[in-house]
Order: C-alpha cells, then sequence, then structure tokens
C-alpha cells in the first residue's frame, strides 16, 4: 500500500493537522511503510471471527439518571486560551 | 538511604530512623544532583512534595498510616495532577496545569505518600525509546548514550537510578514493561480494568493500563494494592475484588507450570539476551516449576494489528485537542479550521502526528472493514492463543525485549524498525492479559528483563513468581554507577 502526495494531504485535512509541505514527501513514505506492515493481516482467514473490542467482553455501565456534576466553569475555564463572560472564544464561524 | 526499598524504607519512617521530610529531602537532592544527566523529570513539585512529607510525618506519628506514607513517588506525567503542570510530555499541553487529579493520584495522596514529580515520557506514551517527548530524550543510567525504553522511560530512569523509590507508569503496547527491561527494574502491566484510567491522558482507551514501576516485586505488590480498585468514573473499570498483594508473595512455587512460547525464542531475538532468559528459566526449575512447551501462533499479527487499533483509537481521542478549550492555541487564527489545524499541527510532534493520520486513514469512509474490523477479528485470534495456553499453563514466560537498551537516535527516524521493539509485549495488551517484567541478568552490561504473562486479574501470581525468584537471585538489587 503506497500514499502519494496528495492522500497525505487529504487525510492530515481530515484530521485537522497543519503538514509543512516540505514534510508531506517524508510522511508518505513512512505511512506507507506502516500500512505495509499492517497488511500482514490480510494473508490471515478471519471470516467468522468475531471482532474484539474490548478485552474482558465488558458493557457499558448504566446509572441512574441524576446529577453528578458540580458547577466549575470558572476552575475549567482558567486554563483556557481565550474566554469571555464564560464563552469560549473561537475565530468568527458565521460572516 | 536511596537504594532501599519501599518496605525497607516503611520500616525505618516507623523506626524513627529518619523522618518523610528528611527522607523527600535526600530524594530532592538527588533528583537535583543528577537528573541533569538523565533528564527523566518534566516537573519536580519540591514544595508540595515538602508538605505532603510533613503531613505524612503528622500521620506517621499518630499512627494511622499506610505502607506508602511518607514514600516519595514520581508519577507519570500522563496522570491529571491538580494545581501540578500535567504536559504528557506534548508541546500541546505545554501550559496545562490539570484542574482536576487523577483517580490513581487520588489513591497515592490518600494512602499518603509523597509525590516528587512528575516523570518524562514519549508524547502521549507514543514511543519505545522516549525521544519523541517535546522535554528532551530521557537518558538510561546504565549507559548514557542509549534509551532507557519508553513510554515510561523517565520513570524507569528515575527507579533505576535510585532518583526515587517507586513510579508510575503506564502500557498500551508494552509502555511499562520495555522500559522496565532495559532500566533493569521491576514492572508490572495489571488486566486491563484493574487500574482507573480515569485522569490518565486517553491514547488507546480499550488497551491503556496504568501500573507501578519500582525495584522490587514486593514494592510492585504494595504499590498496586494502592492503584487498584473499581471506579466509577472510569467507564471500563472492572468491579472485581482487590486483595492484598503482598499476602501470597511468599507462597512456594513448586509445581509451578510455566509455558514458553517458541515464537518468543525465534530468529528476531538476540541470542545473548536469549541466554539470560533461558538462564532465568532454569532458575525456576530449580524452584519447582515445570516447563511446557506451548505455541501463540498469532503472535507475528500482533504488531500488525495493534497499529490499527491503537492509532485509529488516538485518531478519535487526540481530536479533543482543537485549541478552543485547553492546551496550546496558535498565533493570530484567521478561522475556525485555520484555528484547528495550525494548534495541533504546532502542538503535536511527528511520531503523534503519524498516528493519528493512520488511524485517521483507517476509519475513514470505505477502509473501515479493511482495516478497523479485520484488526479486531485479528486481536480476537490473538487472545484465544493465550487463552488456550492458560488452560495448559499458569505463566507464560519470555523476554520483554528483543534486544537490550539501543543507542539515542539509532531507531528514531525509522517508525517501523522502533514499532518492531514492542513484539513481545503488544499481544499481551490486546488480549488485556496482566504481564510483568523483572531484571533477570546482563548482557554487555545492560540490563535484560524477564516478562512473566498471567490471566486475567492473576495479578498476584505474577508478584508471587517475580518475588520467588527475586529470593534467590540478585539481579534487582544491581543499581548503576555513577549515581551515588
Amino acid at each position: 500500500m503506497s500514499l502519494d502526495k496528495t492522500q497525505v494531504e487529504k487525510i492530515a485535512h481530515l484530521a485537522r493537522l497543519q503538514i509543512d509541505p516540505a514534510d508531506v514527501p517524508e510522511y508518505a513514505t513512512n505511512l506507507s511503510n506502516i500500512l505495509d506492515l499492517v497488511a500482514q493481516m490480510e494473508a490471515v482467514a478471519t471470516e467468522g471471527v468475531d471482532p474484539m473490542a474490548h478485552p474482558t467482553e465488558a458493557v457499558q455501565r448504566l446509572r441512574e439518571d441524576r446529577v453528578t456534576e458540580t458547577d466549575q466553569r470558572d476552575h475549567f475555564q482558567a486554563i483556557a486560551p481565550q474566554v469571555e463572560n464564560g464563552l469560549y472564544l473561537v475565530p468568527k464561524v458565521i460572516e | 538511604m536511596h537504594t532501599k526499598t519501599i518496605a525497607q524504607l516503611a520500616a525505618g519512617l516507623r523506626n524513627g530512623d529518619f523522618s518523610s521530610e528528611e527522607l523527600t529531602r535526600a530524594y530532592l537532592q538527588r533528583v537535583a544532583r543528577h537528573d541533569d544527566t538523565l533528564n527523566s523529570f518534566i516537573t519536580v513539585s519540591e514544595a508540595e512534595a515538602l508538605q505532603q512529607a510533613r503531613l505524612a510525618d503528622q500521620r506517621l506519628k499518630a499512627g494511622d498510616g499506610t505502607t506508602l506514607t511518607g514514600i516519595p513517588v514520581a508519577q507519570k506525567d500522563i496522570f491529571c495532577t491538580n494545581g501540578v503542570l500535567t504536559t504528557c510530555g506534548s508541546r500541546m499541553l505545554e501550559n496545562f496545569v490539570a484542574p482536576y487529579n487523577a483517580t490513581v493520584i487520588d489513591k497515592f495522596n490518600a494512602a499518603g505518600a509523597v509525590m516528587l514529580g512528575k516523570t518524562n515520557m514519549d508524547e502521549f506514551a507514543m514511543g519505545s525509546s522516549n525521544e519523541t517527548s517535546y522535554y528532551g530524550p530521557v537518558r538510561n543510567p546504565w549507559n548514557t548514550d542509549t534509551v532507557p525504553g519508553g513510554s515510561s522511560g523517565g520513570s524507569a530512569a528515575a527507579v533505576a537510578a535510585r532518583l526515587v523509590p517507586a513510579a508510575s507508569g503506564t502500557d498500551t503496547g508494552g509502555s511499562i514493561r520495555q522500559p522496565a527491561a532495559l532500566c533493569g527494574i521491576t514492572g508490572l502491566k495489571p488486566t486491563y480494568g484493574r487500574v482507573s484510567r480515569y485522569g490518565m491522558i486517553a491514547f488507546a482507551s480499550s488497551l491503556d493500563q496504568g501500573g507501578p514501576l519500582a525495584q522490587t516485586a514486593e514494592d510492585a505488590a504494595i504499590l498496586l494494592n494502592t492503584m487498584a480498585g473499581f471506579d466509577s468514573h472510569d467507564s471500563t473499570s472492572i468491579d472485581e475484588v482487590v486483595p492484598d498483594y503482598t499476602a501470597t508473595l511468599n507462597d512456594a512455587i513448586k509445581g509451578l507450570k510455566i509455558g514458553l512460547p517458541k515464537e518468543y525464542f525465534d530468529e528476531g531475538l538476540d541470542a545473548e539476551v536469549g541466554k539470560v532468559v533461558e538462564a532465568a528459566i532454569d532458575e525456576y526449575k530449580k524452584l519447582g516449576a515445570e516447563i511446557v512447551d506451548i505455541s501463540l501462533p498469532n503472535t507475528h499479527l500482533a504488531v500488525p494489528a495493534y497499529y490499527v487499533v491503537a492509532p485509529a483509537e488516538c485518531s478519535s481521542n487526540l481530536s479533543r485537542f482543537d485549541g478552543v478549550r485547553f492546551g496550546h492555541r496558535c498565533e493570530a487564527p484567521i478561522d475556525l479550521e485555520d484555528l484547528y489545524k495550525r494548534s495541533r499541527g504546532e502542538g503535536f510532534g511527528p511520531e503523534v502526528k503519524r498516528r493519528i493520520m493512520i488511524g485517521t486513514y483507517a476509519l475513514s469512509a470505505g477502509y473501515y472493514d479493511a482495516y478497523y474490523l479485520k484488526a479486531q477479528k485479528v486481536r480476537r485470534l490473538i487472545s484465544e492463543d493465550f487463552k488456550q495456553a492458560f488452560e495448559q499453563v499458569d505463566v507464560i514466560m519470555g523476554p520483554t525485549s528483543p534486544s537490550v537498551a539501543f543507542k539515542l537516535g539509532e531507531k528514531k527516524d525509522d517508525p517501523i524498525t522502533m514499532y518492531l521493539s514492542d513484539i513481545y509485549t503488544i499481544a499481551v495488551n490486546l488480549a488485556g492479559l496482566p504481564g510483568m517484567s523483572i531484571p533477570a541478568g546482563f548482557v554487555n552490561g545492560m540490563p535484560v528483563g524477564l516478562q512473566i504473562i498471567g490471566s486475567y486479574f492473576n495479578e498476584a501470581r505474577l508478584l508471587n513468581v517475580a518475588h520467588q525468584y527475586q529470593q534467590v537471585t540478585d539481579w534487582h538489587t544491581r543499581a548503576p554507577t555513577g549515581f551515588e
């Protein structure tokens, strides 16, 4: 499996990662090598095998639907890059 | 004082040989003297440590302490610590002072342990050499031109150089066991779900598990007593009784059935490392253990399956780092997409970016079945191998790592070669089993680890098996020179 420059750029966009254009060829090589490693799985027959998502097959626990968290907005926003009046600030989304 | 184990230090505190404050100051001095060489700590929290030590001394005086009360420990910088910088080895969290404690941290605090600081690690725990850390590589105290292993490399190097009696680590594909092996100390990765993941910054949630790094199995048992247990804050925490792991350390192991998987002794293993591991197995024979040759036929698929499952989960987990609520934010973003892309592009290093991209690709429309679903099926096959083996044997043994510590820079630019340094540890994470690494000898002056793998929730048995070996050998007491 070999990824080209365009594919790497597309994946980086999907992952919302800025990649320096000069680094794209190296990423293409490394990612292709990793996919080659992963491709060893193709040789194994897995028809009828149950996919394993969890090591001990545990299921999600349910709990009573009641409020357990207290309001700690100011505490949590103290580490935010930019806040105003309790709101997180981001660049304008709608013109 | 610094060569003592937790068990010995706890006795010293109770005898009044020294106070926790004296002990803490002594270790802080060792960190100050030696850590410029090793770079094993990202943050040293001296003021907080001394305050915790004074409180511990009061508790000890009042006679209500635990074994860990007043004992200095270090925490891997992946565990959130309220009010103390928590970087996860990344530029992304260079300014992240966690607003809450991980459950593991709360448990150490409740036990009265003294936190000296936060240890260096591969960025977001992605690495096997500690070279992906934004805060610089950690050096192996046995030879400072070599790596300590990773990702818990700071914890392992600090314990090996006796800068701290014990430290926490996390293990997603070998990140406790491999650095423990390369640094000549004892490390335990518990069963998935045994130790709470709450507040432990997530890498691959179905694989991540916290555990202890220490000099001895006895100390690891003492630490696990504090770390293990059900936590309602972790949706995958398992509500299973926590035994006293120190209670069974001295059980005899006569008749113990040890499985040796032939796949762990094939051409990928350094011959000298293999000899050391075989000598350790011979020691177990003398203790009355029975050796059974077994096969784990899907071993060769563990690394390929892991490099789909772990990146897929990482790409999803690390999407929370968006430059909005916490962590690194780029300068003057022109729009929201620019904010995301540049904050993440600047905040993450190359290995983290590679894994996010592999995961994003594997999960993208049209590729899910070929990669993620396939990997989950292979994961089942690997897990079934172990299940069948444990019908025949009590524990499985083999090398922890195919070689001793390699040189800094040697594998840094070749991800695949780096990934293969975890060939013997990764399958254990995929299956969710507990595994240990204990010091078993040396090759050219560098430590070799023996890996011991158990069935689910058999940590007590692993610790017992490791402890019995440490009663008849002294590899675990060897410390590197130059750190006196």
